[in-house]
């Protein structure tokens, strides 16, 4: 088995609710679902073009978690020299989740953290999938 | 009648901070500063934006003071806003100023609970002060705030 960890980075989103439920399915995600193999990294550091991130990002998986059609995630990843090997909008699971949407930035709200559990088990599942490929 | 050149808004800048406790208070901060002490005058930007943005993101420190807040000594807000805008008029190293304060304890960046909360409290009164500093001292026109 591979010992590549898998980098889940979400977009830094001040200003958008959207981006607080990606955030907070990263933590979902890399602290109770795939705590062993997932690990998030600050995307700021990206934005720095800080080199030890870079490389982080060069020998791990990763996957960007946009909160908007700006794709910031995506293209801090890319810039750092590759693709993410997953990449959603949070909007992705918006539109199929009409009710749920999230309410503020600093609370999601009740259908914004059901948002966060569904977006958090399809992502741990497609990480899943990603690690099987390797083996 | 001279005219108004000052800048209306004070620009505050959080870095990303997703990996640690203390970017968690500084995203945190800067949202009550937005939402709850200075809404009328505060503005802010998406940090990725400088690099995933179009030009647009980088005029930010040429258009208003920036405060920026950093989670850690990494000072990404602060050292990504001078690589791609320009100087910044004040930085606030959280990590830092929780030393100063004697803060020792666990921190949690996923489930902020009360003393998280009460830090990014805390961490916006001090960029409230910085920002009242620069009504004070006329660096910009204060017509907005609430
Ligand atoms: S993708 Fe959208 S919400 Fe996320 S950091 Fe970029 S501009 Fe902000
Ligand atoms: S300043 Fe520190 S906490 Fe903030 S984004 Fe950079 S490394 Fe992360």
């Amino acid at each position: 088995m591979s010992d590549k960890k898998v980098y889940v980075i979400p977009c830094s989103g001040i200003g958008k609710a959207s981006a607080s439920v990606g955030r907070d399915a990263t933590y979902r995600v890399v602290e109770d679902l795939l705590p062993d193999r997932a690990d998030t990294l600050c995307l700021a550091l990206l934005t720095l073009e800080d080199e030890e991130a870079r490389e982080k990002v060069r020998d791990n998986y990763v996957v960007a978690i946009d909160g908007c059609a700006k794709d910031c995630a995506r293209k801090n990843v890319e810039a750092a020299g590759r693709a993410p090997d997953i990449a959603h909008r949070v909007q992705d699971y918006l539109k199929k989740h009409k009710d749920l949407k999230p309410e503020a930035v600093l609370d999601v709200g009740e259908g914004g953290r059901k948002l966060v559990e569904i977006m958090s088990e399809e992502l741990a599942g497609e990480i899943v999938g990603l690690l099987e490929e390797d083996d | 009648m001279a005219l108004e050149t000052r800048p209306k808004f004070v620009g505050v800048l959080s870095c990303s901070g997703e990996e640690e406790p203390e970017g968690t208070i500084a995203r945190n901060a800067v949202r009550l500063v937005m939402e709850k002490y200075r809404p009328g005058i505060t503005v802010s930007l998406c940090l990725p934006l400088y690099l995933a943005g179009d030009s647009g993101e980088q005029e930010f420190a040429k258009r208003v003071p920036v405060i920026a807040v950093d989670g850690c000594e990494k000072a990404c807000a602060r050292l990504s806003t001078e690589k791609y805008s320009g100087e910044v008029s004040d930085a606030i190293d959280i990590r830092a100023l929780l030393r100063q304060w004697g803060v020792e304890d666990e921190l949690s960046r996923s489930h902020p609970r009360e003393l998280e909360w009460e830090l990014a409290e805390r961490v916006a009164r001090e960029i409230v002060r910085i920002i009242d500093r620069y009504i004070e001292e006329g660096k910009v026109a204060a017509t907005n705030t609430r």
